[in-house]
Order: C-alpha cells, then structure tokens, then sequence
C-alpha cells in the first residue's frame, strides 16, 4: 500500500466528513424551512438572511452548553452512545460512490473512500451497528423515557433490517453483485435501464425501510416528541444530543444515496449531467423525508410491527420468489 | 372620525359554520377491518395528506406575522395600559379626585392621593396603579364621571423595575401631545356614546 494511497484516503474521508456535518446542519435548515411553508409559516428568519445563519447559531449553541451528565447514569455507555450514532452514519458512507470518477491534473480520483466488492452489505451492516446508539443512550440514561425509546428503537431497526435486507435481496440477484459502483454501472444505459422499473416493489419496500431505519416519520417512534420526550434524547444536552442529530441528517442524507444509486440510476454513465442527475435524485429523497413529516401521522408501535411481519415481509418474499422464477426461465 | 376596526361576527347563531363531523362506525369483525383496510389504502389518503401540504407549499399564502415589525390590529375596545386625559380647552386634568375608581377596583391596585391647591381646586398628587395586580377588568373606566381614567391601547411594557408600573406621568397625556391634537378618546367601557352632543343640547338636565 503505497503513501499516495493512504493520503488519498485520508483526503477524502476528511472532505466527506466535512461536507456531510456541514449538510446535517444545513438539512436542519431546510427541515424547518420546508415544514414552515407547508404549515404557512415563514421559519428562521432572523439569523442572517432568510435565517440561514441560524444554522451556526445552533452549532455554537451546542458547542458552549454545558455537557450535563446526570447522577444516576451509567457513565461511560452515556458518554459513548452519541459517538455510535454519529461515527457509524459516517463510516456507512465509505462504500457510496457520491461521483462519477474524475481525472484532476492528469490524477483519477475514484470519489469512494473504499470500492469493496460487497459495498452494499457494508452500509447496511454498519447502519445496523447504528442501533447501538439509541439502544445504549437509551438504556444508560435511567429514565423511562429513555429506556421506552431504546426498547423500540430495537424492534424497530431489527425489524425494518429484515425488510430492507430481503428487499435489496431481488435487485442484487439481478445485478449478480453487491458492490454499489456494479449496481451503479449495471443500469448506466439510461433511464430505461434503471432497476425501479424491474423492480418497483422491492423499490418501495426498501424506501419504507429507509424511513424506519433513519426513525423519521412516520416511523419516529424512537424520538415521538408527544409520547416520550425526546427519547434516547432526553438527558443529554449540548454537542452529545448534537451528535446524535447529526449522525441522524446523516444518516438520511446517506440513504438517499444508496436508494438513489441502487433503484433509480445513480450516476448513470459517468458524465457531470449524470452526477447533477444524483444529487438531484437525493435531493428529492431528502425531501421527500421532510414532506411526509409535514403530511402524515406517526403510527402506533404495534401497527408499525403488524406492517413490518404481516404486510412487508410476506411482500419481500414473493418479491424475491417471482424475481428468482423470472430469473430462471 | 375615530378608525374602527371592523371585526368578524363569530357570534353562535343558526347560520355559523357549525357542523357535525361525520365518523364511521367501528369495525368489528376481521371482515370490516379488512374492508377498512382495503379502502384506506387504495383510496390513498397518504397521498391527498402529501398533496395538501405541498399544495400549500407552493400557494406560499403565509399567514406568519413577524411581530416587532408587524403587529396585528387591536379592537378599538381593547383595555390595555389605562391612560389618563387632559380637557380639551383648558389642558388641565380631567381627574377631579373623586376616588371612585380606587373604591371601585375589585383587585385593589389603584392608589391617589388628593389635596386642596391654592385656588380651592381638588387636585391628584399622587396616581398610580399597580399593574402587577390590576385585571384590567375595565371598572375604573367604566365608573369614571370625568371620563379622565380610560384604557389605552399600549400593551408592550419594559422596565427595570416593577414599581415603575405605572405612575401618573406615564399615564397622563403629555402638554404638548395634547396640543398636537393627539389625545384619543376611548371609546370602549363608559365612554359617551356616539352623537351625545346633540342629546346633550336638547335636554341638559337629563345628561
């Protein structure tokens, strides 16, 4: 392994991590620019102009609060539990291909900090570790809030696992590869070619999943603000709770990625229309996240139970049935 | 002539908007649920919630009011800081200290202090109300003979102190105001009604 290698490497993890802290708190921005308008509100309005500011008056609002850990808590499993969140939503991002391959003076840059041949089982791997932020955070805080919150958060993530793993499970049989630039490259051919059309159902499943696994709504049981506080939240303050927020923008920052990438083309060929043409795709994904949560209800814990084993599963299954007959004959 | 607002009647009557919202029974057996199911899912409910938001979204109709620069109206009525009025000719205070309003304050807040000046006139040395306490329930208005004590429209208030709300200096309307002609009658709780000055010139005795 030679230097170049390894300060290549280096170079694009920090650039990642920039970019994508800077975009949770901007998403958090926009989350509340787009529910204010849909609400007839106006937003943040004060800090700078259109309140755009605002965004680095709360970075310093967490940064200089006081980092209270409460008296009867298991202190290092507190202390540690943002940190999960946080690292593994940045560390899932290693085997997305955000860009088509460049070449900058003469030097190709591959924009994936780590092309393993079984990408896609690497993130959703490591966004399943990301339950032990929640599950822990919750567990340590002693209060019953809390520990509602980490007890649902593990239905949900184990839950929502088993479906967007089954549903990612027919695609992958058709591209016949886990790494996420062969998915990429298998529907380069343009729109026609985009695994949604063959495979509208597991698209819509896997997107279901999404929700559950990044706990917006309608799936936000882990955080339901009218039910349990803040959830895993509830005791932590300053930059602890803002870690956690930002692994959660994130984290959905990063599946808009993925869904964006597996079902609808991703990057396409390879050209700079084709790289605007993702960020768009996410774009609207990020939207789309933000839009259901100023339009829909939050459903019951045991309803989003009854959806997940009664109602997905048995869909994910036939799914991959009828793609594997498909397939055969 | 005073500016009214003009207010919307919300007033129950038989022709307001009241209507029964219309819920469906329960269903009861796995049967009905099914069918509930059923129709909430293809009649696609989640997508007429995500069309009207985005619906608004796009109409941008934004009903925010961005409070210390713009401020809503408030009813001509409305009883805020009490405020109190000079004579329109004389410029002296209407105030003859009567004290009824200070008999008649059910929360007990206001407090005059009165005294015989040289030219054998009753005149308030002492006015103030205690807005800590005060439920600008109106009677002090209302029972004033004079119309002197009436309730403003200030209802923004900063100060470094308590006590400083509210003494007879915040309240009085200033000289030069006055003579700028921009003392305002209330014309909320017990103040004369509309066209009084001609029933005033017809029977005298009876006002």
């Amino acid at each position: 392994m030679d230097v170049a290698f390894i300060i290549e490497t280096i170079v694009k993890i920090v650039v990642i991590l920039l970019i994508f802290s800077a975009l949770a708190g901007l998403g958090t921005y926009f989350e509340r620019k787009v529910l204010a308008f849909m609400q007839r509100r106006l937003g943040p309005m004060h800090v700078g102009p259109f309140g755009l500011l605002q965004v680095a008056a709360d970075g310093i609002k967490l940064f200089t609060k006081e980092d209270i850990i409460p008296q009867n808590v298991v202190k290092p499993i507190f202390k540690i539990a943002p940190v999960i969140t946080a690292a593994t939503a940045f560390m899932a991002s290693a085997a997305i291909p955000f860009w088509p391959q460049f070449t900058v003076m003469g030097y190709t840059v591959h924009p994936i900090v780590a092309d393993i041949n079984v990408g896609i089982l690497y993130v959703l791997g490591v966004m399943a570790i990301g339950l032990y932020g929640p599950l822990l955070g919750g567990m340590a805080s002693a209060n019953k809030w809390s520990l509602i919150s980490a007890a649902r958060s593990a239905a949900i993530f184990i839950s929502y696992e088993v479906i967007s793993g089954l549903s990612l499970l027919a695609p992958l049989m058709m591209v016949g590869s886990l790494s996420l630039v062969d998915i990429n490259n298998y529907q380069a051919g343009g729109i026609g070619n985009w695994i949604v059309w063959s495979q509208p159902v597991a698209f819509i499943l896997f997107w279901i999943a999404a929700f559950a696994e990044t706990g917006r709504t309608p799936f936000h049981l882990v955080a339901n603000d009218h039910e349990i506080i803040d959830g895993f939240g509830t005791e932590y303050s300053g930059m602890r709770w803002g870690m956690f927020f930002i692994g959660e923008y994130a984290n959905m920052f990063f599946i808009s990625f993925v869904i964006a990438i597996i079902f609808l083309g991703g990057f396409g060929d390879g050209t700079i229309a084709g790289a605007f043409q993702l960020l768009l795709k996410v774009a609207f994904f990020f939207f789309f996240f933000l839009w259901t949560r100023a339009a829909w209800p939050d459903v019951r814990p045991d309803q989003l139970m009854w959806l997940c084993w009664k109602v997905l599963m048995p869909i994910a299954v036939l799914n991959i049935v009828v793609t594997g007959i498909v397939m055969m004959f | 002539m005073h500016h009214e607002e003009v207010f919307t009647d919300r007033n129950v009557s038989e022709h307001s908007a009241y209507f029964y919202v219309d819920i469906e029974t329960y269903p009861v057996s796995g049967w009905d649920k099914f069918k509930q199911v059923l129709k909430r899912a293809v009649r696609g409910e989640l997508f007429v919630g995500l069309w009207v938001v985005l619906r608004e979204m796009i109409k941008f109709d934004i009903h925010t009011v961005q409070y210390p620069k713009e401020k809503l109206p408030i009813g001509p009525r409305y009883r805020a800081v009490h405020k109190l009025l000079r004579l329109w000719e004389s410029g002296y205070e209407r105030c003859i200290g009567c004290g009824l309003c200070e008999k008649i304050c059910i929360s007990d807040c206001i407090r005059m202090d009165t005294r015989i000046d040289e030219n054998s006139r009753k005149e308030v040395t002492e006015y103030s109300i205690n807005l800590g306490r005060c439920i600008f329930c109106g009677y002090c208005a209302e029972v004033c003979p004079e119309l002197a004590i009436v309730h403003g429209g200030r209802y923004e208030n900063a100060s470094e102190q308590r006590t400083h709300f509210v003494i007879k200096d915040d309240m009085l309307t200033p000289l030069d105001l006055l003579k700028a002609g921009e003392q305002a009658e209330y014309p909320g709780f017990g103040a004369i009604i509309p066209g009084s000055d001609a029933s005033v010139k017809k029977t005298p005795l009876a006002y």
